[in-house]
This record gives C-alpha cells, structure tokens and sequence, in this order.
C-alpha cells in the first residue's frame, strides 16, 4: 500500500482485495460483540479535517478510528477549529506539530488531498475533494457488491447521473475496473465529461437498454441546481428519462441489487419504493462504510507492510 | 557613458564580429575594431541578438507591490536579454488613463533596466462595458498603442467591433485576451481527458478559438489591427492561418509555457501549473511550434504573471493563475525552436524582438526605437547569450520578486550574458547590473 | 530429544530430504500432537467441574491462533477425537489487531476469527500457537479473549517453546521445549500452510512461520 490514499488508482488489484479481506475480517471479528473496539491503533491520532459539511462521511471515519482505539480531533471549516483565511498549508502544518498520524480530508477543491500530501508526515486519506475522487467510497461499494454478489470480477455496474460533477463516479470506475468489474455509465451527454472516452467503461444515454444487462445499478445524487445551469431542461425529464423507479426496477436481472452512495433525492433519481426495496443495499452501504474505512486505516496507519 | 567593445559575438549567429557601442548606438561593426577606452567584453562564443521586446508582461504595479514592482519586474526582463516590456494593463488601480499609464511609464524610466511600455485598458475598469479613454492614454507621455483587458475577454463583439475600430485613429491595436466568459465559467483547465479524470472543470479550446474566429472576422470588415494574446490551441493557429491567407491584419503571440508544457503538469494539482489559457495538449504544442515557425504566429509574449507565495500555495481552485515567464522565455525558446531546428537565431529575433516591437509600434522611434538590426547607427539594444550553457532553474535565484516558476527545477540550455540597452550594460557577467 | 543435534532423516515421505536446519521431523511433529491430545484428555478427566472425561472435553474450546495455531488446533482436536470418540470445539482467534508491535513489524493481512456458536463463556479455553518465544503474541490472544467473553479459564498449548520469554507467561502444554538464541530463527512448517510437517532452527529467515519477539 502507498502511504496516501487519494485516489482510486493508488490501489492496485492486490492492495484494493487487501483493503476488501481486511474490513471482511473485521466485520467478522466484530459481529455480535458486546465490545465493538479494537486496541490496535491506541496512540494514535486520526485528524479529520472536513472543509465541507459531510455529517455521515465524517461520523463514519470517526467511528472507524475509534473503532480501532485511535484519538480523533474533528477540525471542521464550519466551525472555529480552522480559523478563517487560514491557508490549508498553515492547517497542515498546524497537525504536523500536532503529531497527526493520519489525516481524514474533504474538501470541496479537487486536488486539495494532494496538496496536503505535500505538507503532512502522516497519511493522508481523501474524504472526498471536489469533483475527483472518493476512494473510500468507491471500497465500500465494491465491498457492499462483494457482500451481496459473492464477488466484483465481471460484475457488470451501471453507474446512473451525474458523471460529470461525481467523485463518487471517477473512484467507483477506476476501482471497480482494477478490480475486473465492467462498468457502463449511463447519463445525458450534457453531464459526462468532454474526456470519458479515455475512461475505462462503456457510455450510454439510454438507462432502459442497460439496465436488463446489469448485476448493479449505482444511482448517482443529481443536485437541482444543475437545472438552472441547462445541464438538463427540469427534474420532471430528468427523473423521466434517468430516474429509477419500481418500473424500471422491473427490468433488472433477478438478482441484481440498487445501490445509492446517499444523501438520496427520492423522486428525483431514485423513486421510494426502490430506495425501501430488497434490492436496495443503501442501509449495508452505510455499516460497510465504517469496516472499510477502519480497514484503511489499519493498513495505512499500522505501520510498514513486512 | 561607457563605451563598450564586444569582441567576437556572432549576430544572429551569424560570423564572429567585433561591435562597438558608443553613445547608445551601435558605431561600428568589424574585424578587430580598434576602440581605445572601450570596455572589452569578451563575446567569443555568445550570439548577439537585438534586445527582446515582450507584447505581454505584468509587472503588478500599482496594487500588488508584493508579488512584483516595475523595479524588479524590469531587472527580470533585463536578466532574460529583454530591452523593451508592454506592461499589462490589470493593474490596481487598473491602467485606463493617462494618469495611470504614465505613472507606469515613469517608474519604468526610474529603473532604467527596461523600456517600460504601458498597454491600456481597452473598456473602463477592465468591465468590458465601455471604452476607456484610449485617445488620452494614447496621447500622453506613456504614447500607448497596445490596448488590452488582458485577464477579460472583451467578449461583447460590438464593444470589441468598436474598439478595433477607434484604435485605427492613432495606429493603435487591441490585443485581445481570448476567451469566451461564458464557456470559461468556473474553468481550471484545459478541457479533455486529464480534467476529466482531474475533476477540474475544463477550459474547452472552442472558448479560445470562437472568439479568434470573431474577432478575425471584425477586423477584416472594419479593417483594423487586432493582436492575439497567447494563443494556445492547434485551433486557433488553423484560424489565424486563413485569416491571414485572406489578409486580415492580425497578429498573434505564443507564451513560453504554451510551447514547452501541457496539461500534464496538472496531474500534480501544483498551482504553479495553473495558467490561463490553461496549459493544452502535446498536439496543441506541436501546432503552436509549427505555427511560430512558420510565422503564422508572430512573436512569443512571456504573459509572466508573478504571484504571490499565498496566491500560489493553496488549493488548485483557489490559486491564481498565471506563471513567471521573463527570466526563463528565450531559454524556453531555444530549447522547442533552436535546438530541435525549427527557428534559426534570426527567426528568434525576428519573433522575440523585429516583430514585436513592430506591432507595439516600437520601431520607428529613432534613439528609442526597439526591435531595429543589429547594424551601425541603429540603437544598441543588445542581448549576447551562450547558447551552449545549461542551466537548472532554482525559482530562488529569480530576480522577480515572485516565485511561481514553472521550470523549477528543469535544465534549460542558454544563458544570457549581457544585455544592453540603449548602449547602457543592464545585464554583465549573466548579472543585472543594477 | 538429542536427535535434533543431527538433521532428522526420517522426514516426510511428500518432502523428499528435509530442508538445512531441520530439528524435527514430520513423525516427530505427529508425535507430539498425539502427547498433547492425550494429556488435554487427561486434563479433562480430572477437570473437577465437568465431572468426567467427555463432559471435560465437552466443555474445552481449543483456539488457535493464526496462522499455524489455527491448524494445530485442528489437529490436536481430530486426535482427541481419534483417541476418546469426543468430537472438541475449535475456534480461531486472530490477534493481529491486539498486537501491540505495529509500528514495528507493519501491517499484514488478517486472518478469521471464529467462534464456536455458542461463544466461550463458561468454557475451558486452551490456546493453541505454534511457537511460544517472548509471550508478546499469548498476551494479545489474551487480550482478544477478554473482548470475545468470559472463559472459566484459559490454558495454552504450544508445540515448541524456544524460551526467551519477556512477559510472565507459561505454558501449560508443551511439545518440545527447543533452547535456542536469540539470533536463530524457529520455524514450524505445517502441511496445511506449508506443505510440510517439521520444525527448523535456521541462522537465517526461511519460508514459515519466522518468529520475533
Ligand atoms: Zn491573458
């Protein structure tokens, strides 16, 4: 494993099965124990520095590294803990002399992850930055498919929404791809980027063709204000034309399950009914989030691999 | 005034000469020149060329002393060989009056490394809403005839058609910093498969060629002279190719950065990358080469754009664009021109120095023309470089007072020796001498 | 035994010649694993609580520790069952999460941990691991029993101890007790992880399990 996880592709196929195996393990040696804390990372010190308000990222990392005995500091922008017009290189260097082993970023600039990087001993872990990349996610789901599938390897996934503006969507691509998934995103040309031609996945506008051929579909959150930038004409044709609802749910193979990477707009890309449905795996992906990330931790932070 | 003997230089890389410089002029050229108290300067080896010309710096002052001054922009320039800078009009207060334009002026005759030749703003406040008091600034001590918005768009093509127009008055040119607003919005760079993959949002090329493509079409049917900035995409040369194959009078200028890198230096998320145009495509550097060789590209403009530590050190969105150009253009030059044969020493001067001092109307001025051969009774605005030497680039070293360099750290070949202006030495030894 | 000054030649017939350094050959290592059954069935016969020698093993949970305590374990129960017709309870407890090493050696893949049904509480848990050196490893098995349940006691059983202890701890069960130095490696190989049956004292690091303190 590198020392950073930014982005998906500082996974090769072997690390990102590791990081899969490891939080495997650990649900394993956790299920159905009183005590649900682990001593292995006591002493050190997990920075979460979220410049971005993400409640649920935020509190899944938190819960992971105090899952594994590690002392958290919450550093939020919101609040007074980064003062304001304090520069992101002052505030790593600021948990550099704090000591941090590991610091947790979202931010809403792609690449800031990066830039910290450079400052900062410690790892870093990317929460999300901007439009790039959100590798923990992209583990979670592919260990969420692993869970309900048996496996990733020629799983076929389509990823639904907005391609263009997702970090969900660039780490779940080249993730799912490392790991032999085949990936097809479906979305109005308006909101795939000018370059996905040299991505690894197929591109399609047409959800109703993809969907029999799918094991998973991946429902990405559409935010309304693109509407009023003309990336679609209204919520009324976008939930038409890509919203998934029972109907279209309908026309997925048996077994082939719904996911959502969350905050959802039921009825604008997801319909309730399919949110609630068995197919769903919104609740799974929630409780993979926090094994998944206590397994990053663990293999980032405990040390050197032999 | 120090007479000056420059022994064994080889002008445009042509045969080694003596030049003598007396007086500001160049007074005689020859074999084994007798010049009795003439300081030597041992040229063998070095080529001469004529003092470079630059049609795009900013030098920051007035506003942000802290990132560059008219002083220590003017010794950058000199330390890259150059004798005459247009300074960008984006100032704070911005230069659209003559107050304001000849306030630059003077500073740059204060510092006396340089002519500093101010650029107006072509709209009031860089708005691009109406026309800045051109005549005036025209008319003043500062006798501006580049006018720019450079860093805007003049994207309302009746104010750019208006523009163009009222210029030809007094000879002037709009130098048009091209890139449509409304295809540019929230843009970080160059639009293609690198942003995609960056998640930055993409600066498609189209923004950049729509508005050659107008603006081309204006100047033809007005029949005036229209300049383009930077130019940075295989596009826009194609366009500027048939413009002038129809003999619309345009110009136009490539940045050193635009003819070395591309927009793999994003990948780092290092701001010092971040430039606007944005750094393009390997096949865009090859049409700019291509372009500047064949002349359809007319100069190499720096566009340096000093900045400060915190205006760089930041996230991507956050930090400004813009990078140092002065120190490192001709090294730059050498490097994708020269030495891979494409421009020979007197197509770089022809492209750093004849011509652009042409478009800023720089080369009919007598003792204070730029740009002129390198011939007796001309100037003597000189730059000897040994086009041998190799250099690594240490930002730290830089005279700017910025440091957002995007070759730190690379080998380039060139250095500059000496550089004359007006027959003064403002650059000895590859030192600025004041 | 003394034999282990001359390399064994006696070693599994699968393996062809043993490998450099090996003091225990595959009929030893069976050897040993039947003496252990037997003295955890006598364990069990006296165990007061359970009453007689079936309750007893009724009542023992062995736990390997991974990697090679695992198959061990496994092991050692087949042959109690061999022996008394009692089939035992096996579990696997991996430890790598309790090490308190990390820094130092790094991070390595973990292995399952796997409780009988029921759980442990109550039970007689004998900790099952290939080699006992410095009790670093016992310790932290102790401390994930001690997340996993209420034992009514925990014994260990090793199959070579090598000495060199650096906490207060013991087995109960031995194998072999191998003196060795500090600078010398102790690898037990297993068929089930390695391929072979037998137990290697080396100067250098080999394919097995290589143990630091
Ligand atoms: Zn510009």
């Amino acid at each position: 494993m590198k020392r950073h996880l930014l982005e998906a592709a500082d996974l090769d196929r072997d690390d990102a099965t590791l990081v899969l195996d490891t939080a495997a393990q650990i649900d394993q040696a956790l299920a159905g124990r009183e005590v649900k804390k682990l001593p292995t990372l006591r002493g050190r010190t997990v920075v979460n520095l979220f410049y971005e308000d993400s409640t649920r990222t935020r509190i899944s990392f938190e819960l992971a590294a105090k899952r594994l005995s590690a002392d958290v500091i919450n550093f939020s922008a919101k609040g007074s803990s980064v003062s304001k017009g304090e520069s992101l290189k002052d505030t790593a260097l600021t948990l550099e002399a704090m000591g941090a082993d590991a610091v947790v970023v979202r931010h809403s600039s792609s690449g800031a992850p990066h830039r910290l990087a450079n400052w900062v001993r410690g790892s870093v872990v990317n929460a999300g930055d901007g439009t790039h990349e959100h590798p923990t996610q992209a583990l979670l789901d592919a260990y969420t498919i692993r869970q309900r599938l048996g496996r990733v390897e020629g799983v076929r996934v389509a990823i639904v929404g907005d391609v263009l503006h997702s970090r969900v969507a660039r780490s779940n691509v080249g993730l799912l791809h490392t790991l032999g998934a085949e990936v097809t995103l479906v979305a109005p040309p308006t909101l795939l980027p000018v370059g996905v031609g040299s991505w690894p996945a197929e591109v399609s506008y047409d959800l109703d063709a993809v969907l029999p051929k799918v094991d998973v579909v991946m429902m990405l959150r559409v935010q309304a204000e693109r509407m009023n930038a003309s990336f679609f004409p209204s919520a009324r044709e976008y939930s038409r034309r890509y919203g998934l609802d029972a109907r279209r749910m309908g026309a997925l193979p048996d077994d082939a399950i719904v996911m959502h990477p969350g905050p959802m707009n039921r009825g604008m890309e997801i319909a309730a009914e399919v949110a609630d449905s068995a197919r769903s795996t919104i609740v799974e992906q929630v409780a993979n989030g926090v094994s998944t990330r206590m397994a990053v931790l663990y293999l980032l932070l405990g040390g050197a691999p032999q | 005034m120090t007479s000056y003997l420059i022994k064994g230089a080889r002008p445009l890389g042509g045969d080694p000469v003596d030049i003598h410089i007396t007086d500001g002029r160049i007074s005689a050229i020859g074999n084994s020149l007798d010049a009795t108290g003439a300081e030597v300067v041992e040229a063998a080896g070095l080529i001469a060329l004529p003092g470079l010309v630059d049609l795009h710096t900013h030098l920051r002052e007035p506003g942000r002393e802290d990132a560059e001054t008219v002083e220590t922009g003017s010794r950058a320039a000199a330390l890259g060989g150059f004798t005459a800078v247009h300074a960008m009009a984006n100032t704070d207060p911005v230069a659209d009056t003559a107050g304001v334009v000849e306030q630059v002026w003077r500073l740059g005759q204060e510092a006396g490394l340089v002519d500093v030749v101010p650029v107006g703003a072509v709209t009031v406040g860089l708005k691009g809403e109406r026309l800045a008091e051109l005549g005036a600034m025209a008319d003043s001590a500062a006798r501006v005839r580049v006018f720019s918005d450079d860093g805007h768009c003049v994207a309302d093509p009746a104010l750019m058609r208006r523009a163009l127009e009222y210029v030809k008055a007094f000879d002037g040119v709009v130098a048009q910093h091209a890139e449509e607003p409304r295809l540019t919005v929230g843009a970080q760079m160059h639009e293609g498969d690198r942003s995609a993959k960056l998640g930055l949002t993409g600066w498609p090329a189209a923004a950049e060629e729509a508005i050659i493509a107008r603006d081309v079409l204006l100047a033809e049917h007005v029949g005036a002279r229209l300049h383009v900035c930077h130019v940075s995409t295989a596009g826009s040369v194609e366009i500027l190719r048939w413009a002038k194959s129809r003999g619309v009078q345009v110009t136009a200028e490539v940045t050193p950065h635009h003819l070395l890198l591309t927009d793999a230096c994003a990948e780092s998320y290092d701001p010092v990358f971040k430039v606007n145009p944005p750094l393009r495509t390997d096949a865009d550097v090859e049409a700019l080469r291509a372009g500047l060789a064949d002349g359809t590209i007319d100069a190499v403009g720096t566009d340096h754009a000093p900045h400060a530590v915190e205006d760089k050190e930041s996230e991507w969105a956050q930090a400004r664009p813009g990078m140092l150009g002065l120190e490192q253009a001709l090294a730059v030059v050498i490097e994708t021109m020269v030495e891979p044969g494409r421009l020979d020493w007197a197509g770089v001067a022809d492209r750093m120095s004849v011509r652009p001092a042409a478009i800023g109307r720089l080369d009919g001025l007598g003792i204070r023309s730029q740009g002129r051969p390198i011939a007796p009774g001309e100037p003597a605005n000189l730059v000897l470089v040994d086009p041998a030497a190799r250099a690594t680039v240490d930002p730290a070293a830089l005279a700017s007072r910025s440091r957002n360099s995007p070759y730190a750290g690379r080998e380039l070949p060139g250095r500059i020796v000496a550089t004359f202006l007006r027959g003064t030495a403002t650059v000895l030894d590859g030192k600025a001498t004041r | 035994m003394a034999s282990s000054a001359q390399p064994a030649r006696n070693a599994a017939p699968s393996s062809g010649d043993p490998s450099p350094g090996s003091v225990l050959s595959a009929a030893d290592v069976a050897r040993m694993v039947d003496r252990m059954a037997h003295q955890l069935i006598e364990r069990a016969a006296t165990d007061a609580d359970a009453g007689d020698t079936t309750a007893g093993l009724a009542n023992l949970v062995l736990v390997g520790i991974p990697t090679r305590g695992a198959p061990l374990a496994r092991r050692l129960a087949a042959r109690i069952e061999a022996f008394s017709g009692v089939t035992v309870d096996v579990a696997t407890v991996d430890i790598t999460l309790y090490r308190d090493d990390l820094r130092r050696r790094g991070v390595r893949a973990l292995e399952p941990t796997e409780l009988p049904a029921g759980g442990i509480d109550d039970r007689l848990v004998v900790l099952v691991d290939d080699v006992l050196y410095s009790g670093r490893s016992v310790r932290a098995a102790l401390d994930a029993l001690r997340d996993l349940g209420r034992p009514k006691a925990v014994q260990l059983a090793v199959l070579v101890d090598r000495g060199h202890r650096e906490l207060p701890i013991r087995a109960d069960l031995v194998g072999k007790n191998l003196p060795t130095s500090r600078t010398q490696k102790v690898s037990v190989r297993l068929v089930e992880t390695d391929g072979v049956d037998e137990v290697l004292v080396t100067e250098e690091r080999v394919a097995g399990r290589v143990d630091e303190p």
